[in-house]
């Protein structure tokens, strides 16, 4: 049940995310997994925010921080996925 | 799993409520990029380019446009313009939360919940009851921990903060002590717990708790504030009370308190055991909160002595000749301000500003200082604030994990032409 409630807020955090959020992740391969993924606790801007300073395994502890320390919900293929778009697009 | 359902409800309908706002306000978008060039410019140089990007001015309802760091959960702070007085305007007063569930409170049905295992008995306070109770006013200074966490170099992950995620205001409420005394402490009693109404999306978020040691919970200045600056507390700012921790970093000031708990054990969430931490021995603190000391780290505590320049507002032209007036504020963690020393020859020789009104220990100080520039060129500005305990800014900014304590004087460069 809970899966089912979150994959809801994610479609509604997504349409705000679009427009009244006004955040443009870079095009690359994986952005439909952290769009999908992170967008549903926190808007997309904390990712540029943080940009471009972290190395990736800056951004992997990061990854994993949200996994296992804020309970992200997050299976371990689109981990990676997400951590090689960050470290690509977003990295130092 | 029918509360986390239920949960997930309320998180749904608040969702679809901050997207209508924020749709209302998509109209103003064309006037505010007039000055978005100016406030681009006045954005500090040294903020990561991705900050600097997504740093814009955006409007929360019931705000002034304030730069924007994250929708959500809403980080933004105060723009400098806005920091030239010692009282923060409420619509200008900075914005920061953790977790992205922000219920909008009411105050009519709005209980806070007194009790835990340090305590006598159990209680439940409305609104009207807090206010029944001996009312306290103070001017103090909430700052965030990670104000100036964007200046760190190199840089460090988190809410990359210029100078603005702090203000001050007048704050009105009970004192935390006497709330208190509604359930009385047992002895055993060695710290006090706060929750917010502000609560995680997913279920597994650790909820934002946060505690304060006894010895502070009882202080004369800790209050529980339900007026700021004369008016009842903004949304976005704690409605309809928060915590008041004269001297200490905003992350003990809960926002919409909903629990009060003394308890007989050290506190052990993750705000208060893993987060808001600092190295231990490397600050020069007076006050501490031995029990959540671990072998390296320990709690965050009060605000380091710092001063900011308000004005000019970054490197500016100023005429040859001509009288130059560079004022700010500066603040402490609730000594005092003693001095406030200017350099305009890159801190070769120093001299006292002049300080302005004094509106209590825990506040923002103005001052100001005139020079004329007789040479042409360039004139490096740094300011200096010293408390009333002979504490200083740092020269040297001292490195921690989570970019916390920046207090690392500042300068700005004038060119006399």
């Amino acid at each position: 049940m809970r899966v089912i409630v979150i994959g809801a807020m994610v479609v509604l955090t997504l349409a705000g995310a679009g427009a009244q959020e006004r955040v443009r992740l870079t095009p690359g391969p994986g952005v439909e997994k952290v769009e999908a993924n992170c967008a549903a606790c926190h808007s997309l801007d904390y990712i540029q925010m943080n940009s471009p300073f972290l190395s990736s395994t800056q951004w992997e502890a990061e990854v994993k921080k949200m996994i296992n320390v804020m309970g992200a919900p997050i299976n371990e293929a689109d981990a990676k996925t997400i951590v090689e778009y960050l470290s690509t697009k977003y990295g130092s | 799993m029918g509360e986390s359902r239920e949960k997930g409800m309320i998180t749904r309908r608040r969702l679809l409520e901050v997207t209508g706002a924020a749709a209302a306000l998509a109209g103003s978008d064309l006037g505010s990029s007039l000055t978005s060039v100016a406030h681009a410019q006045a954005l500090p140089p040294v903020l990561p380019e991705g900050t600097r990007g997504e740093a814009l001015l955006e409007t929360l309802p019931g705000k002034k446009p304030l730069i924007k760091l994250s929708y959500r959960p809403p980080n933004y702070e105060t723009p400098l313009s806005y920091l030239e007085t010692p009282i923060t305007p409420n619509e200008a007063f900075f914005v920061r939360y953790h977790l992205a569930d922000i219920p909008k409170v009411d105050a009519k049905t709005w209980r806070v919940s007194l009790g835990g295992d340090g305590a006598n008995s159990q209680a439940q306070l409305s609104l009207d009851d807090l206010k029944a109770l001996p009312a306290s006013e103070i001017v103090a200074v909430c700052q965030c921990s990670g104000n100036r966490r964007g200046l760190f170099q190199p840089h460090v992950p988190g809410v990359e903060w210029g100078y603005g995620a702090m203000g001050c205001a007048r704050w009105k409420g009970a004192r935390l002590k006497e709330v208190l005394d509604r359930v009385g402490l047992k002895h055993e009693a060695v710290e006090v717990v706060f929750n917010g109404a502000e609560g995680p999306v997913v279920d597994k978020t650790p909820d934002f708790i946060k505690s304060i040691p006894v010895w502070k919970a009882l202080e004369d200045t800790t209050l529980i504030a339900y007026e700021m600056n004369g008016a009842p507390l903004p949304h976005w700012n704690g409605f309809p009370a928060r915590i008041v921790v004269p001297g200490w970093t905003g992350t003990y000031w809960v926002k919409h308190v909903t629990s009060i708990d003394a308890v007989t054990k050290p506190f052990d969430g993750f705000w208060m055991k893993s987060a808001y931490r600092i190295p231990l021995g490397k600050f020069p603190l007076v006050s501490r909160f031995t029990s959540q000391d671990n072998a390296s780290t320990t709690p965050i505590t009060e605000m380091v002595v710092n001063s900011l320049i308000t004005s000019p507002v970054g490197d500016a032209t100023v005429k040859l000749g001509s009288s130059v007036t560079v004022s700010g504020l500066a603040w402490d963690g609730g000594y005092g301000i003693r001095s406030v020393e200017l350099s305009v020859d890159d801190g070769r020789s120093w001299t006292e500003a002049r300080l302005g009104e004094d509106l209590g220990r825990f506040a923002f100080r103005p001052w100001k200082y005139s020079f004329v520039p007789h040479l042409r060129g360039k004139y490096v500005v740094r300011a200096r604030a010293t408390n009333q305990i002979g504490q200083t800014q740092t020269t040297q900014l001292i490195a921690n994990p989570a970019g916390y304590h920046h207090n690392l004087i500042q300068s700005l460069t004038l060119n006399a032409a």
